[in-house]
């Protein structure tokens, strides 16, 4: 049997009950759509998060005080909780260790703000002038805090766009104006540039003062929370993580590593975990509906099967004029593949649609990647085969005396 | 060339055993039109099953062309039955929903024939069996029953098959139809000298043949020369 005569076969044999083949093929399409979609939707998530993440600032090694657990513990302390962390260890982090290229003292909490009549709750940071460098922060107008402004424990602010917002008003100009955090003054020297809502530590809604006057007026001590540190590249992020590491035990003398006062967290790593989670996630998306497709596959199955009966006088009459097993099989293998197939197209069209509507209409951000639709076409192709295996083999098993006298 | 020697068919059904041909034997030549009579339950339909090669006969030899086709496989009989033989069953199993020409090059479909050579000797075929060129592309389901039937004989054949068996051609057909359909197996064995088994089990059909072997409880009981119609419409 030639190639053109199969193809002229399944072509018939299809088109002589569309409205089963349509039902069949659907059960196909929705189930590679629904992949395909899910799978954009997690790897759209993935790379939300990610940017999110290197938003904060590239190249990241963040310090935070609080022991990792120390022998015989097996309650470790909250991160940030403990006062272990100065202002001096980050510059000598900056001074001594040639793989940073900036450091960023941090110490943060949450305070009233009052403003003009009005007041909100959110995050103060006090920050040196190194944060915008660090932090990817950049000055819409205005001036960030200065080196002068720390020595002199300046009260002045810097407010995120958010907080502006609920302060003065949207887009209302700050410059000047005063605020009081905790009772005290704070005159406003500059307002950031909006970043975008980000999940971790959103940079929009925050007020920014000199480190040297929060650990003052607001806290009353010298620690810091957040030591942030820039590695050259992300190349020599792992050396300068472990030279920090050193270099702060040596600091605060202690010999044994695993009683660290501080715990040390790489940015990659980070990203790292958060990959891992979302991956899980599009996994476990995908797997609902790969069981669609199995679904379809079963539907493909029991059409063909159908098929097969409907037309066993068909197939005894083919065996008489002479087709072998390996005819019939071919001919009912390729109508299920076909099947599968052209759903399979239609649902890689249909997923890709649908992922690129979701992102259009800023439901969520998708990505559908060229590996997903292989493997959509892949898995189709595959279902064809398993699933129309059985039915194909039974049709090419038939006795052509019995197939003959089948009513 | 046939040759059938002490052909025996056993169906098996858990323990009990049924002996649908109990050790048949004859021989028939190329050319000659021979009737198979008996009635149902006789084991003419068993026998037809193995002079097309559709079946194997459980003991007993049986030479196609000189060839023993008693112990083929599957796929063997299968070559055989596309190149020696053509068959035309009583319910005319055409395809549906398909053009005249197409059914009739079914068999050349599975021979691997080229296209051009399909249609040429689909159109030969057709007009042997009388049938006019006006119906080439009709679909089979626009058929009358008499043009459904040359359909089947034109599809036997296409493929020049030594043999053509017809199993009860005109069981589903009136009379008329029915004397048109064997009128032109008579027409294909006088001119084409086609060798033509016809299995029926009424006397008239088998009367048609030269010869008629008639066949009960899976025994040939007469084996003799047909007679009357064919002779009485030559004479007259």
């Amino acid at each position: 049997m030639k190639t053109s005569d199969i193809i002229h076969e399944t072509y018939t044999a299809l088109l002589s009950n569309k409205v089963r083949t349509g039902l069949t093929m659907l059960g196909i399409i929705i189930g590679i759509g629904s992949v395909i979609a899910m799978v954009a939707i997690g790897q759209g998530a993935q790379g939300t998060i990610q940017s999110n993440i290197q938003s904060l600032g590239s190249n990241l090694i963040q310090v935070t005080p609080g022991s990792q657990g120390g022998p015989g513990s097996q309650v470790s302390q909250g991160r940030g909780s403990a006062r272990t962390l100065t202002h001096d260890d980050a510059q000598a982090i900056e001074k001594e260790i040639s793989s940073v290229q900036a450091v960023s003292a941090e110490l943060s909490g949450r305070y009233q703000v009052v403003g003009k009549g009005t007041n909100t709750n959110t995050t103060v940071m006090g920050a040196t002038s190194k944060y915008p460098e660090v932090r990817n922060v950049s000055i819409a107008e205005g001036s960030f805090i200065s080196d002068q402004n720390l020595k002199s424990l300046g009260k002045v602010a810097v407010l995120g766009p958010t907080v502006r917002d609920d302060l003065f008003g949207e887009g209302a100009s700050a410059i000047g104006q005063t605020i009081r955090i905790s009772g005290v003054q704070f005159k406003i020297i500059g307002v950031t540039v909006a970043k975008g809502g980000s999940g971790f530590q959103n940079q929009d809604d925050m007020i920014f003062i000199p480190l040297t006057s929060a650990q003052k007026f607001l806290v009353g001590d010298d620690y810091v929370s957040t030591i942030a540190a820039q590695a050259v590249s992300s190349d020599t992020m792992s050396q300068a993580q472990t030279d920090i590491t050193d270099l702060l035990l040596k600091r605060h003398k202690i010999s044994d590593s695993t009683s660290a006062d501080f715990s040390i967290l790489n940015q990659n790593d980070i990203v790292a975990t958060a990959s891992s989670v979302t991956q899980t996630f599009t996994m476990l998306l995908a797997a609902v509906a790969g069981i669609s497709l199995v679904v379809g596959g079963i539907g493909i199955m029991n059409m063909m099967l159908t098929t097969v009966t409907e037309r066993t006088r068909e197939i005894g009459l083919r065996k008489a004029i002479g087709a072998k097993r390996s005819d019939i099989n071919k001919q009912f293998l390729v109508e299920a593949i076909v099947i599968t197939l052209v759903g399979g197209i239609i649902g890689v069209a249909l997923g890709t649609l649908v992922s690129f509507g979701l992102t259009t209409f800023d439901v969520i951000q998708t990505k559908v990647s060229i590996g997903s639709i292989l493997l959509a076409f892949g898995v189709s192709a595959v279902i064809g085969i398993v699933f129309g295996y059985y039915p194909a083999r039974r049709a090419a098993a038939l006795n052509p005396i019995e197939a003959l006298r089948y009513e | 060339m046939i040759e059938v020697k002490n052909v025996t068919k056993i169906y098996k059904t858990g323990d009990i055993e049924f002996q649908a041909l109990k050790g048949v034997s004859f021989t028939i030549k190329d050319g000659e039109f021979v009737a198979i009579m008996g009635p149902s339950g006789s084991g003419k339909s068993t026998l037809m099953h193995i002079l097309g090669c559709l079946d194997t006969p459980t003991t007993g030899t049986y030479f196609l062309d000189g060839k023993d086709v008693s112990t083929l496989s599957d796929d063997n009989l299968a070559d055989i039955r596309r190149e020696k033989i053509g068959f035309v069953f009583q319910s005319f199993n055409l395809l549906p929903r398909t053009t005249v020409l197409r059914n009739t090059t079914l068999p050349l479909v599975y021979a691997g024939v080229s296209e051009e050579q399909r249609k040429e000797r689909a159109v030969k075929a057709l007009r042997a069996a009388g049938m006019d060129e006006s119906h080439f592309y009709h679909l089979s389901n626009q058929l009358s029953g008499g043009q459904i039937q040359r359909v089947a004989i034109s599809r036997a054949l296409v493929n020049d098959p030594s043999l053509i068996l017809a199993d009860e051609p005109t069981g589903n057909l009136d009379t008329k139809t029915g004397n048109i359909v064997l009128g032109t197996f008579q027409k294909l064995n006088e001119e084409l000298g086609r060798t033509i088994i016809l299995i029926t089990h009424e006397p008239d059909v088998a009367e048609h043949a030269d010869r008629i072997i008639f066949i009960r409880d899976g025994q040939i009981i007469e084996d003799g020369k047909g007679h009357s119609k064919r002779d009485a419409k030559h004479h007259a």
